[in-house]
């Protein structure tokens, strides 16, 4: 990972002086029992009087221990069932834990999920009022602060409306437009940041940003490890109730990605002949694998964003075949073309091939792309012009990449910045 | 390991400042919040059920008044029971409103903490918040209801008195008993779901061993033991609906002390009164930090 030091830093900014944490976890521990037969009736439990009860033991939060400083943006992330959204719990206080102590200092409020207790046949103007009152307003504050809600989430003209005539969006933005104006002094946010549109999403950043600034301390938990690298200070890997690591964002997001993903190339599963995104039909020439590769040649499923990456695919003939373009194809998560490259735009010819024989092509690059992930379609095709392609496969190798500031698009080039008074 | 042992290595300089998470609890730690979620909780659903509907109010009404209209048509009518009490009818629909204050608050409280399941899985907030919610909608609806009551009291002739205010203790006491039970009825069912059958039936019962469709002077001596007696001592329902015929609907009948046979022997009901509160109280205490998971 040494190669990435020149480029540009994780926005890890080392957590602020702790003078006095906001929230401590010491050793906490929690078990959830499953009982092998549960009896939910005293019917059963008078006919079975003398069955014991057998029970496994989930331990879903396994001796965690931590301290948030105050003003600090605390990531949470693990893999599902890991135990976040349990340890969540504990600290908002819904569950009570089994053993080790749990410190939070001053108000919390829990976004474990919004719009908890808002009812469909009230209007908004109503479950505002108790909403807030849920998250631990006085009537009198959620009265003061309600034109402010209502503004925050641009809802002025939709006031009295029953709920049930809000769109999804709408009703998300209306809840956390509730949660954010209680003011808390801790911020718990379960993975919320999901659900809203773009502009909005981009609005509860900024707060978020600005409750940092006002020293508000938050803990975020969620699977986006973009979101953790942009916004996080410090943060926690959870596996099976375990804490794995505590750190700077980046390596979290790293050790989080090998977790998942181990540190081989990970293909997408494929069955055999019902491709839905393969094309071409093979006879000439099929791609057999598609990989990628960090600088040192090793196949890959994660790399550092600046980091040399290499896209691989080798292919096998069946038929003596001249010249064929490879291509490659890189898309981001959400299906838009990144990149694109073909073999007769860079070098030309490519050779004659024979029947049986196989190769491999690589296309290399530095990679600027922002932390994302991305999908390779490789292509073989006949030589000259028009597409006709002996085999191309949609989406057979994916590439998550991280690391590297967050531009607000698909790339973050290597560039220089110069301001001069003229 | 115990706050105190971690105090030295986690700067823990200001106790007071620093709020222990204790998990869920039935109280919580600050009452006023308590009571803000509480009257909020309650003023909801009331609001719900008058306003959701054109003729909220008169729904609401409507079923006691049903249930008076038939069993005053079948025991005045068909029975000739309250031929000799003063008054039948308005002591009737004031013990049909009372019982059902009792019924809505017990019976509304064994299916409330899942009915508000999302509520306690997502927030942390003081579980008895929810049973007495019910009891405050539940003490809503009475009093509306209660303006039927007094309507027709005043319809009917009965004179107005001093010993009308004695209504506002006898509700207390009711609502006291239908607290207790509520709190045991609520987390029981939690653990167990059958509960809910048992209370139907338990009710059943109980409706038919309170003085609500008859009076408790009608109730006769056998076997050298003065039922009366035993009635208004042991069933505190009785009580308080002996109390309130004496003090609401006719003077000249006897109070609970007389109806029990002494002043002393109200200690009973009382206690039982008492009892029940503290019961559900305890358990509801007891189980408020696992409600939320065990649901």
């Amino acid at each position: 990972m040494t190669s990435t030091a020149s480029h540009p830093p994780a926005p890890a900014a080392a957590p602020r002086p702790s003078t006095s944490p906001a929230v401590v976890v010491r050793h906490v521990n929690k078990a959830f029992r499953i009982p092998h037969q549960q009896y939910h009736t005293l019917k059963e439990r008078a006919l079975h009087p003398f069955r014991k009860n057998t029970y496994d033991e989930l331990r879903a939060v396994d001796d965690v221990d931590f301290e948030v400083s105050e003003g600090e943006f605390f990531g949470i992330v693990g893999r599902n069932g890991s135990g976040k959204s349990t340890l969540l719990k504990c600290l908002a206080g819904i569950y009570d834990v089994d053993s080790g102590d749990l410190h939070v200092r001053g108000r919390l409020s829990p976004f474990i999920e919004l719009g908890v207790g808002f009812n469909m046949d009230l209007t908004a103007r109503d479950n505002v009022m108790i909403n807030a009152i849920m998250l631990g307003l006085t009537r009198q504050q959620a009265r003061e602060r309600f034109d402010d809600i209502i503004a925050f989430g641009g809802l002025e003209d939709f006031l009295d409306l029953k709920l049930k005539n809000y769109s999804s969006g709408m009703i998300v933005r209306l809840a956390f437009s509730v949660a954010i104006q209680v003011d808390a002094e801790v911020l718990l946010i379960d993975e919320v940041l999901a659900v809203g549109d773009a502009a909005f999403q981009q609005k509860c950043f900024a707060e978020f940003h600005r409750l940092k600034d006002e020293g508000r301390t938050i803990l975020f938990v969620t699977h986006d490890m973009s979101a953790v690298e942009r916004f996080c200070d410090r943060a926690v890997l959870l596996e099976k109730g375990k804490m794995v690591a505590l750190g700077e964002p980046y390596t979290i997001a790293r050790r989080y990605n090998e977790l998942n993903f181990g540190r081989t190339v990970h293909e997408l599963p494929e069955d055999g002949g019902e491709d839905e995104g393969r094309f071409g039909d093979q006879s000439a020439a099929e791609i057999v694998e598609a990989w990628f590769e960090n600088g040192a040649g090793e196949r890959v499923g994660d790399l550092a964003h600046g980091e040399l990456c290499r896209v691989c695919m080798r292919v096998r003939f069946h038929e003596t075949v001249e010249h064929p373009v490879f291509g490659f194809t890189l898309r981001n998560d959400v299906g838009a073309t990144i990149f694109g490259a073909h073999s007769d735009m860079t070098i030309g010819p490519t050779g004659v091939f024979a029947p049986d024989g196989e190769a491999v092509a690589r296309f290399e690059f530095q990679n600027w792309l922002v932390a994302s992930t991305y999908l390779l379609t490789p292509s073989i095709a006949r030589h000259g012009p028009g597409a006709d392609a002996y085999d191309l496969r949609t989406d057979i190798a994916q590439l998550i990449v991280h690391g590297g500031f967050y531009t607000g698009g698909v790339t973050n080039l290597p560039h220089t910045f110069e301001v001069k008074s003229a | 390991m115990s706050a105190r042992d971690v105090a030295p290595s986690s700067a823990l300089a200001t106790p007071g400042s620093r709020r222990r998470n204790n998990g869920p609890s039935a109280f919580g730690d600050d009452l006023r919040r308590f009571w803000n979620l509480t009257l909020t909780l309650a003023a909801t659903d009331f609001k719900l059920r008058y306003f959701g509907s054109v003729l909220g109010y008169f729904w609401s009404l409507a079923r006691p008044l049903l249930f008076f209209g038939v069993l005053y048509a079948f025991f005045t009518q068909v029975l000739r029971l309250g031929a000799g009490i003063p008054h039948y009818p308005v002591y009737l629909l004031g013990s049909i409103v009372l019982w059902t204050f009792f019924t809505e608050t017990t019976g509304g409280c064994v299916q409330c903490l899942l009915a508000r399941e999302g509520l306690l899985r997502k927030m942390r907030f003081p579980r008895l918040v929810i049973p007495l919610s019910v009891a405050l909608t539940a003490l809503f609806n009475l009093g509306t209801n209660f303006v039927a009551v007094l309507a027709f009291a005043f319809a009917s002739g009965v004179e107005i008195s001093w010993t009308w205010l004695e209504l506002l203790p006898l509700i207390a006491l009711m609502a006291t008993l239908a607290v207790g039970i509520g709190m045991l009825l609520s987390a029981l069912y939690v653990r167990f779901r059958d509960i809910q059958p048992i209370w139907d039936v338990l009710q059943q019962i109980l409706f038919y061993g309170s003085p609500i469709i008859y009076v408790t002077t009608l109730v006769g001596e056998k076997a050298g033991i003065r039922w009366q007696h035993a009635l208004v001592t042991l069933n505190p329902i009785a009580t308080i609906l002996t109390q309130m015929r004496h003090a609401f609907v006719d003077g000249a009948a006897p109070t609970a002390a007389a109806a029990a046979g002494g002043t002393g022997r109200l200690a009973i009901p009382l206690a039982i009164i008492a009892a029940m509160f503290a019961l559900g109280l305890w358990f509801f205490n007891r189980e408020a930090p696992r409600i939320a998971e065990n649901l």
